[in-house]
């Protein structure tokens, strides 16, 4: 059986698999609107959570937490289940997929097999949509892939229930309620009020002091760590802020198109300005991969070099202080 | 980052044929969205990532060789994982799958465990035991 269910490609699947949803229930959510009113832009350097042997940044707000915030501002319920038993886990999908019901599904990297080798990493936080089953071959649709694609029984069981940090345990999600019309304009400002804080925290490792602490971070690890770490640890900043989902410029271009978006929802001509200086922010971070990517790509990268990237941080969270402290006037 | 300005480099994205999403601004300063082949510098930091691992796998396999460590550390990092991965797959404690590293007490384990140890690594017990039966 098939349900007749429009995939469209997104940048980042946690946002596509929202949008793509709403749109299949008749609302034309855009991805930057769902990234923007979940609250999903971020910084946060997360020290003690090892990936792949270096510490973690990420550039987004924890995975689920986006849908999460999403629904509960426009007012949608979202009906949510893990389990522990596979079987149970299988049954529950099959029976959505009979009552005609797209269902969104966490699943792990590591045994996605459309994906390419080089992608396949032990991350449980990847999002798509399940809309059909054909034999034994559930129809899929990965929001990052271009096209549709198809996982077996088998191969969807592993990835549902992957181990490790944020595994997924079969989590199963659904939108159950929606309103009569969606309250986009009280969405948008709550979203980006709470960017604004999330940004401006006074917490050392968020936001724009995340930033900071991790330009003397940098700073530290050549004499600290050694050259080989060093490098290691900058590639998977630049790693985590350009992978597959961030739209390019660690989330940043996205969350410029949100602001320009509600510009026009809100009738506030002060967003699309600075949705522009967003875009400049944006292309700041895609200048701080190149000179990142200069030090890693030569081993014998001098120690200036790291204090050259640290500043451009630097800089970079000086502009993002003064852009929230902006945006939040804007939004009062 | 206007729309002509998408980098299209080639990358490992290119084996699976699929080309990613990016946000860019068009002419008039509209977002849009444009499909990117991919960009070197993230090119080079994932190739970095993965040429780290190939090394991790190599050390494992020659200390494997040496009776430095068990099969089961080889397999681990050839497998991408790292300890607490490890043990959350087999479902033991962190501390019994280190234990396991030693050549001693990987020698001594039930056939259980290592029917465990095999079915996360999807490779047969003899494959276990012995590293130089692992394809690649």
């Amino acid at each position: 059986m098939e349900i007749n269910f429009t995939h469209h490609q997104s940048a980042h699947c946690e946002n596509g698999v929202i949008s793509n949803l709403m749109k299949h229930h008749g609302y034309n959510v855009s991805e930057p609107m769902a990234f923007g009113i979940g609250s999903g832009l971020l910084f946060c350097y997360i020290p003690f959570l090892m990936v792949n042997h270096a510490p973690a940044f990420t550039y987004r707000a924890l995975p689920g937490i986006i849908f999460k915030r999403f629904a509960k501002r426009v007012g949608i319920k979202i009906k949510r289940e893990k389990f522990k038993k596979p079987q149970q886990a299988k049954a529950r999908l099959d029976e959505n997929l009979k009552n005609n019901n797209p269902v969104g599904l966490q699943v792990g990297v590591y045994n996605l097999v459309y994906f390419p080798d080089e992608y396949r990493f032990h991350f449980n936080a990847h999002n798509l949509v399940v809309y059909g089953k054909e034999n034994d071959t559930y129809l899929i649709s990965d929001p990052v892939m271009e096209t549709v694609t198809t996982l077996t029984e088998k191969e969807l069981e592993k990835v549902r229930f992957a181990k490790g940090a944020f595994a997924p345990k079969g989590h199963i999600y659904y939108p159950v309620d929606f309103p009569k019309e969606l309250d986009l304009e009280k969405a948008i400002v709550k979203g980006i009020k709470h960017t604004c804080k999330d940004m401006l925290a006074p917490i050392p490792v968020l936001g724009v002091k995340g930033i900071r602490h991790t330009a003397k971070l940098i700073r530290k690890w050549p004499k600290k760590k050694g050259v080989k770490k060093a490098n290691h640890y900058l590639g998977q900043i630049v790693r985590m802020q350009e992978e597959i989902g961030t739209g390019g410029g660690g989330f940043r271009y996205i969350f410029a198109a949100f602001l320009q978006e509600s510009s026009k929802i809100l009738n506030k001509p002060d967003l699309s300005e600075l949705s522009k200086e967003m875009t400049l922010i944006g292309d700041s971070w895609r200048d701080f991969a190149v000179d990142a990517s200069r030090i890693y790509k030569n081993r014998s990268a001098k120690e200036d070099a790291y204090n050259h990237v640290a500043l451009q941080l630097e800089v970079i969270a000086d502009k993002e202080e003064i852009f929230f402290k902006k945006l939040k006037l804007a939004i009062k | 980052m206007k729309k002509d300005e998408v980098p299209q480099d080639k990358s490992n994205l290119e084996s699976a044929n699929f080309k990613e999403l990016c946000y860019a601004v068009d002419e008039n300063g509209e977002y849009t969205t444009v499909n990117s082949s991919g960009w070197d510098p993230k090119t080079i930091a994932l190739n970095k990532a993965i040429e780290d691992i190939n090394e991790r796998v190599e050390d494992a396999k020659q200390r494997v060789l040496n009776n430095k460590t068990s099969p089961i550390e080889y397999y681990m990092e050839f497998h991408k994982m790292d300890l607490p991965i490890l043990s959350s797959y087999v479902g033991l404690w962190k501390w019994r799958v280190k234990r396991h590293f030693k050549p001693k007490v990987f020698q001594k384990l039930s056939n259980n465990l290592l029917i465990k140890y095999a079915d996360v690594f999807d490779i047969s017990i003899e494959q276990l035991k012995d590293i130089n039966l692992h394809g690649n």
